[in-house]
């Protein structure tokens, strides 16, 4: 398995990258599409695009297209190492 | 002192516009961002500690922007197009905390003083995924208030925190330093004396926002050129170098997030009741039956449930107008009051009822969920053409009438897909275009003859009518997507929030609020084309015609008196202005089959298509008591005939007709809205001009063809 598009429905999988259009890639982003995180497709629209997609709880729908930009590697491999980001406050 | 201002900022899905409603109540205003049709609504909040102005933020995930539109949230909550607000209340989703608290930590990292309204919490309980805000408090070292606009729970906190914030606006500061990598961190350094800024923290998150957010192909305004030109030099090197500028912020903000560990831990993945729907609204064909259901419902209430509350109207005006001159002496001033004012006043108020029905099906669509998955499931097919999923619904409505469906596509978030379709959906056949259809078909389209021995003529002539313009419309708008109004291609988001029940007041706000902006601004304007038109075919009026029927009519029994009457009312039409532009146009309309009486309903027919019967019946002498059924206008039709004999409404002027009527914006309410909704003269002008020349062209083939090839 290797982007989005060809996950299996129903079964989470991790994102390994996310890629696409700037604006498009850094809302994905914005949004909580980041690299580690668990996204399951849950179902697809009747005429086979665009995809719904769970992610941190919330729903989205994307296109096939889009999907296949999103690079994921299957749930059991593990995380990316992932050093914890500090904030101060001034 | 001046009143404080507060911004109200939340992503779109929070319930932010009843807590708006709550705050504020009656006393809210829409106006518009100076330069844009997105509204600006504001109003005034009492506090125990005194009286704040509160403007609603559009709704957004973040403060990047990669268009104008999407830029007014970052700039009204600087206060760059007007008043600095002296506090955010940010109002997220308690059900999707995290998500919802990226946009806090951008205005924290600004140093906005902020307060955080944690709506739905009753949601979030009886889903047992309620936050725990003292948590979230500590995390974020400003106020958090548990909130329920449903219930009303937890608006005296909310008032209490605000007040204690505006007096003191260090409690509600906690200007949040990530540690972005030290490339990054040069960058801003670099970028952020470029930048107008109050001080540190709002020079660094501005020099932030730049870095997200320009690019050669935003669409932003107010960016300096050095601003853009130092953001370019910056992406290069970081590209140059293998960094990825986006990530190194984005996801540094997310890992503080994530870091904070404050989504509760859901046990076994529990079924939600919005997935138990989904399953039956999204099944492939379970849900498409749902789908064709509640769209023929939407289209049935507009074309038929609208009908019974638009008759009601049009006799209400008739008899206000009969009323007002019955008590008034015979004289222009009482024909312009009755057929000029009152009847302009009426033909605004006609739209009402479809407005008013189409306003709430929609905010009930809106609010419910269904349409985040109406626009799911039609995106497939809406792509082709290169329209949103959620232009569906003001497409539909367009078959009903296009004053409301342009209204409608207010529900779309981009600029170019409302233009789009506001300038592609006028070619819908809409229900004015039906009693015309109705009447050239019986007029001038044989009788008793079968299209594939199956239908009769004027039948398939109807249906080929509806298909012929949707196809139209959707081959105009794939068009003008391509050129006019062509821009890059932006890729489907769609937020699929989960399914609530309908708020009325909500709904029934937006319904209010739509209503009142058509009556005071498109109306105006139709009201005044109204009176023009009006002028136009009443004026000159000389008083000898009058006269030397006058003593005609008072001799004539009463049945010869009422033929009379009308004949004097067609001379009159017959030798008015608009009559004059009717036979201006002849030749230019002839070469599509049609001569000046057409000419003259045309011109009566811009102010509604189906006006064009009674212009077209007065033009032939048929008295108001004989219009009501229609077939002595019919009758005269089939029984003109041309010097040499043959007659002069042949199916093939027929069949040029409607399809000029089809494709024509003979429709001065639709270009009031577009006006409106546009915001600029630019677009109705091109709306009209592109559909009379399709109109012309397509008439002027049909004709000529047809009589090439020896019809008629």
């Amino acid at each position: 398995m290797k982007n989005l598009a060809q996950a299996p429905h129903g079964t989470p999988v991790r994102i390994a990258a996310v890629g696409g259009e700037h604006a498009y890639r850094r809302r994905l982003m914005e949004l909580g599409f980041l690299p580690g995180v668990e996204v399951t497709v849950v179902g697809v629209a009747p005429l086979g695009d665009p995809l719904q997609l769970e992610i941190r709880g919330c729903r989205f729908s994307i296109r096939k297209a889009e999907a296949e930009l999103i690079a994921v590697a299957a749930h059991s491999a593990p995380a990316m190492a992932e050093p914890a980001v500090l904030a101060r406050s001034a | 002192m001046t009143t404080p201002l507060v911004a109200l900022a939340g992503n779109p899905n929070t319930g932010k516009t009843s807590v708006f409603n709550r705050l504020t109540g009656a006393t809210a205003r829409v106006g518009n961002y100076s330069g844009v049709t997105v509204e600006r609504e504001s109003g005034r909040w009492q506090l125990p500690s005194g009286e704040v102005e509160v403007v609603d933020i559009p709704g957004a995930y973040s403060l990047t922007a990669r268009s104008h539109e999407e830029q007014l949230a970052m700039r009204a909550i600087f206060g760059l197009d007007g008043p600095r607000p002296n506090l955010v209340v940010v109002v997220i989703d308690a059900t999707q905390l995290v998500r919802n608290l990226y946009l806090v930590t951008q205005l924290l990292e600004a140093g906005h003083s902020v307060v955080v309204a944690a709506n739905m919490m009753d949601a979030a309980r009886a889903a047992g995924r309620a936050p725990n805000l003292a948590r979230v408090h500590a995390a974020l070292g400003v106020p958090v208030v548990a909130l329920s606009a449903r219930t009303g729970e937890g608006f005296d906190t909310l008032c209490a925190a605000v007040g204690r914030v505006l007096a003191e606006p260090e409690l509600g500061r906690n200007p949040l330093h990530f540690d972005y990598p030290a490339a990054l961190e040069a960058d801003v350094a670099q970028l952020s004396p470029l930048l107008q800024a109050a001080d540190a923290n709002e020079a660094r998150a501005l020099a932030l926002w730049a870095l997200l957010s320009v690019a050669q192909d935003d669409e932003l305004t107010h960016i300096d050129a050095a601003v853009r030109s130092e953001v370019a030099k910056l992406r290069k090197q970081a590209e140059a170098a293998g960094r990825d500028l986006d990530a190194e912020i984005i996801a540094t903000r997310w890992r503080w997030l994530d870091g904070l560990a404050l989504t509760p831990p859901t046990a076994a993945h529990a079924v939600t009741v919005t997935e138990r729907i989904d399953r039956f609204v999204l099944h492939p064909w379970l849900g498409t039956t749902l789908f064709v259901l509640v769209m023929s419902l939407l289209f049935e209430a507009l074309f038929s449930w609208s009908e019974p509350a638009i008759r009601g109207t049009e006799m209400l005006f008739d008899w206000l107008g009969q009323l007002v001159r019955g008590s008034l002496p015979p004289s222009v001033f009482t024909d312009l009051v009755v057929d000029g004012v009152i009847g302009g006043v009426g033909s605004v108020l006609v739209f009402l009822p479809q407005i008013l029905l189409l306003f709430f099906l929609l905010g009930f669509l809106e609010d419910s969920g269904y349409m985040a998955r109406v626009a799911f499931l039609v995106d497939r097919g809406m792509r082709s053409i290169g329209l949103h999923g959620r232009a569906f619904v003001p497409m539909l409505s367009g078959f009903a009438c296009a004053v409301p469906a342009i209204m409608a596509t207010r529900t779309l978030e981009r600029r170019r897909d409302r233009l789009v379709t506001m300038l592609s959906l006028p070619l819908m056949s809409c229900s004015a275009r039906l009693p015309v259809y109705t009447l050239v078909a019986a007029a001038m389209l044989p009788r008793d003859r079968l299209v594939l021995g199956l239908l009769p003529v004027q039948t398939a002539a109807m249906i080929f009518m509806y298909l012929f313009s949707t196809v139209c419309a959707l081959t105009a708008a794939a068009v003008i997507g391509r050129t006019v109004l062509k821009g890059p291609r932006i890729p489907l988001l769609l937020e699929v929030p989960p399914y609530r029940l309908p708020r009325l007041p909500v709904v029934g706000r937006q319904m209010w609020l739509r209503a009142r902006s058509f009556l005071s601004e498109a109306g105006r304007v139709i009201l005044a084309c109204t009176i023009v038109l009006w002028a136009l075919l009443y004026f000159p009026r000389g008083p000898e015609l009058a006269k030397s029927y006058a003593a005609r009519i008072a001799a004539a029994p009463a049945e010869q008196a009422a033929t009379l009457r009308a004949e004097l009312a067609s001379e009159r039409l017959r030798s008015s202005y608009g009559a004059r532009l009717g036979k201006g146009i002849e030749p230019l309309i002839a070469p599509l089959g049609f001569d000046w009486k057409t000419g003259v309903g045309l011109v009566g027919a811009f102010a509604a298509r189906e006006v064009f019967i009674s212009t077209l019946g007065v033009v032939y002498g048929i008295g108001q008591a004989d219009q009501e059924n229609g077939t002595l206008l019919r009758d005269k039709i089939r029984a003109e005939r041309r010097p040499d004999g043959k007659p002069r409404y042949t199916p093939l002027v027929g069949i040029s007709l409607m399809i000029f009527f089809a494709l024509s914006a003979q429709c001065m309410s639709t270009l009031a809205v577009v006006r409106r909704e546009s915001g600029s003269l630019r677009w109705p002008l091109f709306l009209f001009a592109y559909m009379t020349t399709l109109a012309w062209l397509a008439s002027f083939t049909v004709y000529q063809v047809g009589q090439a090839l020896g019809f008629g």
